[in-house]
């Protein structure tokens, strides 16, 4: 670690953590009542649990956004951070804004919920992963603006990189991007377009800027490939990014009473999407195998790769799967829906943040590069139990999404919803039982911290 | 320096510029080839009404763009000749000019647009507009890309910023450059001509 300010990712890295193993658990909950449908009700109803594990994943993956930031910024810019104290205030702001918003979606019901916080003074609530309190949306924002100040200045004094631009602009997009969620329009088909300004816009476009520097800084930190190479490779991507993933918004207004024009548009774009996935694994196993040196830390090494190959699957080739306006005439809202969001968001986001504290938190807890081998290997079993799960997961929801389109709506004779369910009721035990695999392996990267032993040194000079 | 000079100059790089614009060309391309097919397919599914819209078209305007982009690529090549003989101030003047006739380019098609849309033509016209707008705009948008691309490298090459053994950045603009002549080189004939 070159700066001490960078020190202020840790809490983010570690509140990070803590709300991924919540998330987990009530992935677990809500996996559990899709077969025994009255499970903790009326404590924690589907819909609860729903959100709470969807938010919570937004939160956490943000949490590790920002920690990866005030990580990487310092070093980047050459300079301590402009600021660790308002980054650190803005942590418990963050922190406890989010813990507050949580306890009140699991302690009454959203309806009052939106009453106590004054939903009906500037409607916000009610949309899907949006569901937070205005009151918590403004103190989003609050905290983005705070964050984004304190990052732009050490910019600004330092010296100022390719992955550091990228960076930002990835972060000032999802800022700014999240503005929409204010905004409510009474007309049902204009309130998707701005819904899926944040939703799309963030997870097919500006989050992915966010993945490709991430990725390139771990990429330039392991493999001392040259600065230039990496940066160049960077900068196609993000383009790929963004020619593929802006117009491929089109791909959520195929039914929702949008031009029909949006088919075509939505359905050429996105098909192209894996492109800039694509170029990312190649992009991240070329650097590796021109790689100068072998970084002592190989976990990070290897969730870095990890993350190009899952990101690849995930978003690109299961998203394809399904995204082609004629397909998606009846796999729409599916489980190969859900199949999709699950090894997406795993692949691009959850990995890469994993990655970045992978890489940094040894350093952060005080070791030159990396951890003891015994602890890496701890890890990298971790790596494997959460990944492989991850794709069990994705295949048994595939199976139970493809079951369901034919039963539901491809065959002769269609049958009604809970009928089906309960005909693909296997696949959701079996989905549950990868879970708890997956919940294993994250339980195992976190005892991986505590592992000590002699720091794994560098083999090759 | 002068030995490495005479390696670059004996021994021309293949591909030329930066392997990573050549990814990048490659993921354009099949964006575009992609385009191109759905095209094909919509029309060979109303053949009448594509036939009958393209006639609408101004074919004069479409063979003048044509032209323009290629004389724009033949500059472009001036200018990387100029590099590779070390004239940075020849080069940088090839690649404005090449940047101009983008430029007039914009100005053709827009005028295009503009008596389209005078017209009341919109993407919801029917099927061969949907296309039409949706194929030449998306091209529209990669002029204006690759004359930013065009007037960074001029302007670096106007400081001195490349030379006879260093000029990775002129053939890389030059490559993407062509690229978007190339496209236009079928969208032309597919979309204005082919009946």
């Amino acid at each position: 670690m070159k700066y001490q300010s960078q020190l202020v990712a840790k809490p983010y890295f570690i509140a990070a953590i803590g709300l991924f193993i919540g998330q987990i658990i009530f992935g677990l909950i809500m996996g559990l009542q899709y077969v025994i449908g009255d499970f903790l009700f009326p404590e924690i109803p589907f819909n609860v649990a729903r959100m709470v594990h969807t938010n919570l994943l937004i939160v956490w993956l943000l949490f590790g956004f920002m920690g990866s930031a005030y990580y990487m910024i310092p070093e980047e810019s050459e300079t301590e951070l402009y600021s660790p104290k308002l980054a650190l205030a803005l942590f418990w702001i963050f922190l406890v804004a989010g813990a507050l918003t949580i306890v009140g979606y699991l302690a009454v019901p959203y309806a009052r919920l939106a009453e106590m916080t004054g939903n009906d003074l500037l409607p916000t609530m009610g949309r899907e992963f949006l569901e937070q309190p205005t009151i918590t949306k403004i103190g989003i924002v609050v905290v983005c603006l705070g964050f984004l100040f304190n990052l732009g200045m050490t910019v600004l004094k330092g010296r100022k990189t390719s992955v550091s631009l990228v960076l930002m602009t990835g972060l000032v997009g999802l800022a700014l991007l999240f503005l929409f969620s204010f905004y409510n329009p009474t007309n049902l088909v204009l309130d998707k377009f701005f819904w899926w300004y944040v939703v799309h816009l963030w997870v097919e476009g500006v989050w992915e800027l966010i993945l490709g520097a991430i990725l390139a800084f771990v990429l330039i930190k392991t493999t001392g490939v040259d600065r230039e190479v990496i940066e160049k490779w960077l900068y196609v991507i993000i383009a790929m990014t963004l020619i593929t993933g802006i117009l491929g918004t089109g791909h959520h207004y195929y039914w929702i009473g949008a031009p029909e024009y949006w088919q075509l548009i939505g359905s050429v774009f996105s098909a192209l999407e894996p492109i800039p996935f694509f170029m990312m694994t190649v992009f991240a196993f070329n650097m590796v195998n021109k790689r100068r040196r072998d970084h002592p830390n190989r976990a990070a090494v290897l969730w870095a790769l990890g993350t190009a190959v899952m990101a690849f699957l995930g978003a690109g080739v299961w998203g394809f799967l399904h995204t082609l306006a004629p397909v998606n005439f009846y796999t729409h809202g599916s489980q190969i829906t859900a199949a999709h969001g699950h090894m997406a968001f795993y692949g691009a986001y959850v990995m890469i943040v994993l990655t970045m504290i992978s890489y940094t938190m040894p350093m952060m807890r005080g070791r030159a590069a990396a951890n003891s081998l015994k602890s890496q290997v701890v890890e990298m079993w971790a790596f494997w139990l959460m990944t492989v799960s991850m794709v069990f997961i994705t295949l048994f929801l595939t199976g139970a999404g493809i079951l369901q389109v034919y039963l539901q709506r491809y065959s002769d004779a269609p049958q009604a919803f809970m009928v089906v369910q309960e005909k693909v009721e296997l696949f959701y035990w079996m989905r549950e039982y990868a879970g708890l695999v997956f919940l294993t392996g994250l339980l195992l990267y976190v005892v991986s911290f505590f592992i000590g032993g002699k720091e794994h040194a560098e083999q090759r000079a | 320096m002068n030995s490495t000079a005479t390696v670059y100059d004996t021994q021309p790089k293949s591909p030329p510029g930066d392997l990573a614009i050549w990814v990048f060309i490659l993921a354009e391309l099949l964006v575009f080839a992609v385009l191109f097919v759905v095209y094909a397919m919509a029309r060979r599914n109303n053949i009448e009404l594509f036939n009958l819209h393209q006639l609408q078209l101004d074919r004069a305007a479409g063979l003048a763009n044509t032209l323009v982009l290629i004389t724009s690529s033949y500059f472009v090549v001036r200018a990387v000749a100029a590099i590779r003989e070390g004239e940075t101030q020849r080069c940088s003047r090839w690649l404005w000019a090449a940047f101009s006739l983008g430029a007039l380019f914009l100005l053709i098609k827009g005028a295009e647009y503009q008596h389209h849309f005078s017209m009341g033509v919109t993407l919801r016209s029917n099927d061969f507009y949907l296309f039409y707008l949706s194929l030449t705009f998306f091209h529209f948008m990669h002029v204006i890309m690759g004359m930013v691309i065009l007037a960074a490298v001029a302007l670096k090459a106007q400081r001195g910023g490349y030379s006879v053994s260093e000029h990775t950045g002129v053939e890389t603009g030059a490559s993407y450059w062509h690229m978007v002549d190339l496209v236009w080189l079928i969208l032309f004939p597919l979309v204005y001509v082919m009946h």
